[in-house]
């Protein structure tokens, strides 16, 4: 094992020392914000550091890969052996580098961004204990070890969009996201339950390698076993029908939204599917599920998006449909398309997001000289930000030229991989071609609510207001440079996986053809012709040009009316606005049917009559009448201490002989 | 191969004996310095150092020869040297030594003033060196002489309090009553077998067939009693509760955690080394006796409002835990008492620390009411007085849960399901009497401006406590690395079934 491989525990460490560290800042000084922003910071830039030293390690030595290094054996029990132990890999090694890099420079914005509220060291021990517990989910060498990232980052979530907790609307909004996260994770306890019952093991190790010997293809068994953990991934990762979560997740700090709810966490659930990539593809019906929930996600979500007016909530629409592009990609057995374009889209989307929070961060400010109290996320509040902020305009029309998939830029070779996985996979069954469609005219929309946002955000006039005009001002350079070094990526990212028809192609599909290979056995190869792969590079050139100037051409900024004094929507674009209504179909469904037999059932009948009535307080009551018989017998009198010693030595001599 | 030592000449002796005698000696010397300086506080204070530096160079020797793996040449001797020695002696030790430090700033607030105190506190604690290093009955019987002695007049050193008195006297007098028991099993087992040396008593149950020997068994029996008296097992149990109600409570504490444990020690040394034949019918016994403290010391505990005796029942209840432990009859079930009761005397310890800060005058009177609030006013005490609680509850994460863990896995290993399943039982009943302890500082509010202005962790005491809690801490996630020391330590106890035949 290369040296620096060994020194990988450094990097986990380091967050969550970060997290002790500025928690006891904000305990103890919570005025010393200097001594938070190095110690958040820094420990940032050194975990990203170590880890850029740990993957210069692994490349030097790649066939060794994987590296399992276990540091304790937390408790052996049975033929269960529960270890503390890290594997890095090729795809873990990517993993960690996308969350090291981004988190550094997103804690470097937030710097910027948060300076100015009560509650910054607080903030920053949770963002350490996030980037810990992220870390641990992606270097976790087996699923209970994941699990506790798992858990750890939803915690950090919950905790984090309910930062600004005063307020009640955002603690729902952390509540909702909680429970929502739980459904999921109960999919993932059922997982690895079956799993251990039917492999006896739960390290990646075994269970991966063990699998084409475990399992039939196609069986039972492991269909069960993908399709729970697949549960877990709808939660975590914000697809139907568990994804309504993710934009009122949007309640936090923007920063947040930026590193957790769009370039990391997740994402959590597409790598755990190219984790378990051996699993998927012996469970074909289950790939499928995932594929068509996948694309339909990203479809809905588009769709949505296409109406929204808060800035944030159209990003968040649109990381919803782009986790969905992402699970089309593992669905359809691109699991290093899939992770490729997590890794182009958390370049973009954290670049899309931060942008929205220096917006937000001047129109919050302007309107606070003012004293006004508009929404200072509505995009009918902005308009012709342009000239105020040209550093954020130009970075965030990059972020959305490599969204909308323009060739050249990252997003668009990401996605045109995945929609060309997709289509070359309509060879073995029709029903991919159907997929590829569907795929492709999210991609449509994707270009056009993305134009639009940017079109009303910094174009047309502004509507602002005049006095607020005034005050309108660039971020500082500690929020546009992060900015910068995200449009980079933005812009070059791409080049690790260019399509086959270029020179250089598939870098990223040679690096993961270790994680991967158990899985080719049992999917079909892929055989795209050039002229194929030209024609589709074609259609999805002409896809994102069309969106583009779709929504240039229809689409007039000039004309659009400040929020307070616009009219009430109508039609389809109060439907979409409300968001197909899947929040009131929900409540009506599940969350009043669920109150209601809490309340009347469980509650007042099982609860307070059965439960509390009976059982506990029936049997504490008896308990109770014990214990007091009991220190009734204790008077104090040694006499009767005797008596009883004696009676005890009277039966106990009678049981020896 | 470690270090052998000759116990058949002088030289090896004393190496043997080396803790033991360092111990006492240091004692004495103490004993002169306070003859000569016992006027004020701070002579006392001298006295509680001067005794933190015994104690700990004592641990120190122990944990050196333990290193060493000093271990006998021959296999016959009065003074056992193995790991179980070593690991329990250190518990009793560390145990000493925080209810020293404990001590340091409580007897002055409750203007205690006998720095013999002290002086008796290493005389108890060469007692149970005793008891563990013993291979002979008599060693052990010396052990636990000495040890009782000295906790008897330590329980009443308060002289100013009826209740401290009347422990005292009480303690006593059932006391010499079970010492009596406890001789006359001795007597029974010496004319069953002819010899009271640990070995050599198993070497003549196995080659003569005195497994069910009926003065045997009755000397067993009667063993029991003394021993499960000192352990507080019911039903012989009922001294504890006034006892440890009315003693100062660090030696409340001494009484709960170490003395306990050096009974169990012997007990366990007994059982597994020269019994170990007859095993049939004491693990019956200690099944019963296992069975019903941990009922009763339980449903007991959930009945009462002041802490102390809360926290004194709760005692009771964790004897029946260890004593399932012992029932298993197994080396695991050794191992899992070893881990268990560092585990236990570190959570009894910090919450009698914690009970000392917050009481005054003896503690009797401290209610669990009484803590509504101390979550807000003294966050870090009530923190680590959750940590306790949780622990001794058995709370995965804390070092509790992995005690009580292992022991179970020794008694279900040794197909006693039954008390497994009451073990667990009972340990959802515990969280009747701790969790309300956690639930009345963090939810209650505090019923006056002024409460807990009072409590406060000072010097040494703050050391315990906290360094209490995260070890509990520690373990609970870590528990690995204790976990080998504790295999090691019970490793070799129960004697191999082939030098029966090669003798």
């Amino acid at each position: 094992m290369p040296a620096s491989v060994g020194w990988v525990w450094l990097v986990v460490v380091l967050p969550f020392a970060g997290f002790l560290a500025n928690g006891l800042i904000s305990f103890f000084w919570p005025k010393a914000k200097r001594a938070v922003s190095a110690i958040g910071v820094g420990v940032l830039v050194a975990a990203f550091a170590v880890a850029v030293s740990v993957v210069n390690g692994l490349s030097s030595d790649l066939h060794g890969a994987p590296y399992v290094l276990t540091y304790w054996s937390w408790m052996p029990v049975g033929e269960l052996e529960i270890a503390v132990a890290l594997q890095v890999d090729q795809l873990s090694a990517v993993m960690m580098m996308i969350v090291t890099g981004i988190s550094a420079l997103i804690h470097i914005f937030s710097v910027g961004y948060m300076r100015d509220d009560p509650g910054y060291p607080r903030y920053f021990s949770y963002l350490n204990l996030f980037v810990f517990f992220m870390l641990v989910l992606v270097l976790g060498a087996n699923f209970p070890v994941m699990f506790v990232g798992w858990e750890g980052v939803g915690l950090c979530s919950y905790l984090l969009i309910g930062f600004w907790y005063l307020d009640k609307s955002n603690a729902d909004a952390g509540k909702k996201a909680f429970i929502m996260n739980r459904i999921g994770d109960f999919g993932f306890l059922i997982a690895m339950f079956l799993i251990f019952q039917a492999t006896g093991s739960l390290s990646f190790a075994e269970v991966f390698e063990g699998a084409p010997s475990t399992f039939t293809i196609n069986g039972g068994t492991v269909t069960l076993i993908t399709l729970a953990l697949f549960l877990g991934c709808t939660g975590k990762s914000a697809q139907i029908p568990l994804f309504t979560w993710l934009p009122d997740a949007m309640a936090g700090p923007t920063p947040v939204s930026a590193l957790i709810h769009a370039a990391t966490m997740v994402t959590a659930g597409v790598y755990l599917i190219a984790r378990a990539n051996v699993l998927f593809a012996m469970a074909p019906i289950s790939s499928v599920v995932v594929a068509t929930v996948g694309v339909v996600t990203a479809l809905f979500a588009a769709t949505i998006a296409l109406k929204q007016w808060d800035i944030k909530k159209v990003l968040a629409y649109s990381t919803v449909s782009q986790l969905g592009y992402m699970f089309l990609g593992v669905g359809v057995g691109a699991y290093a398309g899939g992770i490729f374009h997590l890794a182009t889209h958390a370049f973009f989307k954290a670049l899309l997001f931060l942008g929205s929070g220096s917006v937000i961060f001047a129109l919050h400010r302007a309107y606070h000289h003012t004293g006004s109290h508009e929404d200072a996320q509505d995009m009918r509040n902005m308009g012709g930000l342009r000239q105020y902020m040209p550093w954020t305009a130009t970075l965030m029309w990059i972020a959305t030229l490599a969204i909308a998939g323009i060739p050249g830029f990252s997003g668009f070779f990401s996605k045109d991989g995945i929609l060309a996985a997709t289509f070359a996979r309509g060879h073995d069954h029709p029903v991919f071609y159907f997929l590829w469609i569907l795929g492709a005219a999210a991609a449509l929309l994707t270009a056009f609510y993305m134009t639009r946002l940017m079109l009303y955000t910094f174009h047309g006039r502004n509507r602002s207001g005049k006095d607020e005009a005034k005050h309108l001002l660039e971020a500082p350079w500690v929020m546009t440079a992060p900015l910068l070094v995200l449009a980079l990526g933005s812009i070059f990212a791409g080049v690790v996986n260019l399509p086959h028809v270029l020179p250089g192609a598939g870098w990223l599909e040679h690096l993961f053809e270790p994680v991967t290979e158990l899985s080719h056995r049992y999917l079909p190869e892929i055989h795209l012709s050039v002229t194929t792969e030209w024609v589709l590079i074609g259609v999805a050139t002409v896809i994102a040009v069309a969106g583009i100037s779709a929504a240039a051409v229809t689409l007039k900024p000039e004309s659009l009316k400040a929020a307070r004094e616009a009219p009430e929507e109508s039609g389809l674009q109060r439907v979409l606005l409300r968001k197909w209504y899947v929040d009131e179909i929900y409540d009506a469904l599940f969350v009043r049917p669920t109150v209601w037999i809490s309340r009347n059932v469980l509650w007042r009948f099982m609860d307070v009559g059965v439960i509390d009535g009976a059982l506990v307080n029936g049997s504490a009551w008896s308990a109770r009448a014990v214990g007091f018989i009991g220190s009734a017998v204790q008077t104090g009198r040694l006499a009767w201490y005797l008596l009883v010693f004696v009676i005890g030595t009277l039966v106990l001599l009678r049981a020896v002989m | 191969m470690g270090m052998a030592i000759d116990v058949s000449v002088p030289g090896g002796m004393v190496l043997a004996l080396l803790p033991e005698l360092l111990l006492v000696g240091w004692m004495l010397v103490l004993l002169l310095a306070v003859a000569w300086r016992h006027k004020d506080e701070g002579d006392q204070q001298l006295a509680g150092q001067l005794a933190l530096v015994g104690l700990v160079s004592t641990l120190l020797v122990v944990l050196w020869m333990w290193l060493r793996d000093a271990h006998a040449e021959s296999l016959v001797g009065m003074i056992a040297l193995d790991g179980f020695r070593y690991a329990t002696s250190a518990i009793f030790l560390i145990g000493a030594i925080l209810v020293v430090m404990l001590s340091l700033g409580y007897l002055g607030r409750e203007s205690i003033l006998t720095p013999e105190y002290y002086v008796l506190v290493l005389l108890a604690t060469v007692g149970m060196l005793f008891m563990s290093s013993g291979a002979d009955l008599i060693v052990i019987f010396l052990g636990l002489e000495l040890m009782s002695v000295s906790i008897y007049v330590l329980a009443g050193i308060d002289r100013r309090s009826a209740f401290s008195a009347e422990a005292a006297v009480k303690y006593f007098l059932l006391g010499a009553f079970a010492s009596g028991f406890f001789l006359y099993g001795v007597a029974l087992l010496y004319g069953a077998t002819g010899t009271t040396n640990l070995t050599q008593m198993h070497l003549q149950i196995t080659s003569l067939g005195l497994e069910t020997n009926l003065m045997l068994l009755c000397g067993i029996g009667l063993l029991l009693i003394g021993f499960g008296f000192k352990v507080a097992a019911v039903p012989f149990h009922m001294w504890a509760p006034d006892v440890y109600d009315g003693a100062p409570t660090p030696i409340t504490a001494f009484m709960a955690a170490a003395v306990k444990a050096a009974a169990f020690a012997a007990l366990i040394r007994v059982l597994l080394h020269a019994l170990v034949a007859s095993d049939v019918v004491w693990t019956e016994i200690v099944f019963w006796l296992s069975a019903i403290t941990m009922i009763v010391g339980n449903l007991v505990a959930l009945a009462q409002t002041q802490l102390k005796r809360m926290l004194a029942y709760s005692s009771i209840g964790h004897a029946g835990y260890i004593l399932a432990a012992v029932a298993s009859g197994s080396e695991e079930g050794a191992k899992a008492f070893v881990f268990y009761v560092l585990v236990y005397t570190l959570m009894t310890l910090g919450a009698f620390g914690v009970l000392a800060a917050i009481g005054r005058r003896g503690e009797r009177d401290v209610r669990v009411d009484d803590l509504s609030g101390l979550g807000s006013r003294r966050p870090w005490m009530a923190l680590a007085m959750t940590v306790f609680m949780l622990s001794l509850l058995g709370f995965p994460g804390t070092a509790g849960f992995i005690g009580k863990w292992l022991v179970l896995s020794s008694v279900v290993q040794a197909d006693q399901v039954i008390l497994a399943v009451l073990l667990v039982l009972a340990s959802v009943v515990s969280a009747g009497y701790y969790l309300p302890v956690v639930m009345a500082m963090y939810m209650r509010p505090a019923a006056a401006e002024d409460s807990h202005s009072g409590a406060q962790l000072t010097g040494a005491a703050r050391w315990v406590v906290g360094v209490a809690a995260v070890l509990l801490l520690l373990l609970g996630v870590w528990p690995n690395r204790a976990m080998d020391v504790a295999a090691d330590g019970a490793e070799g106890l129960r004697p191999a079934p082939t030098r029966v035949f090669t003798d």
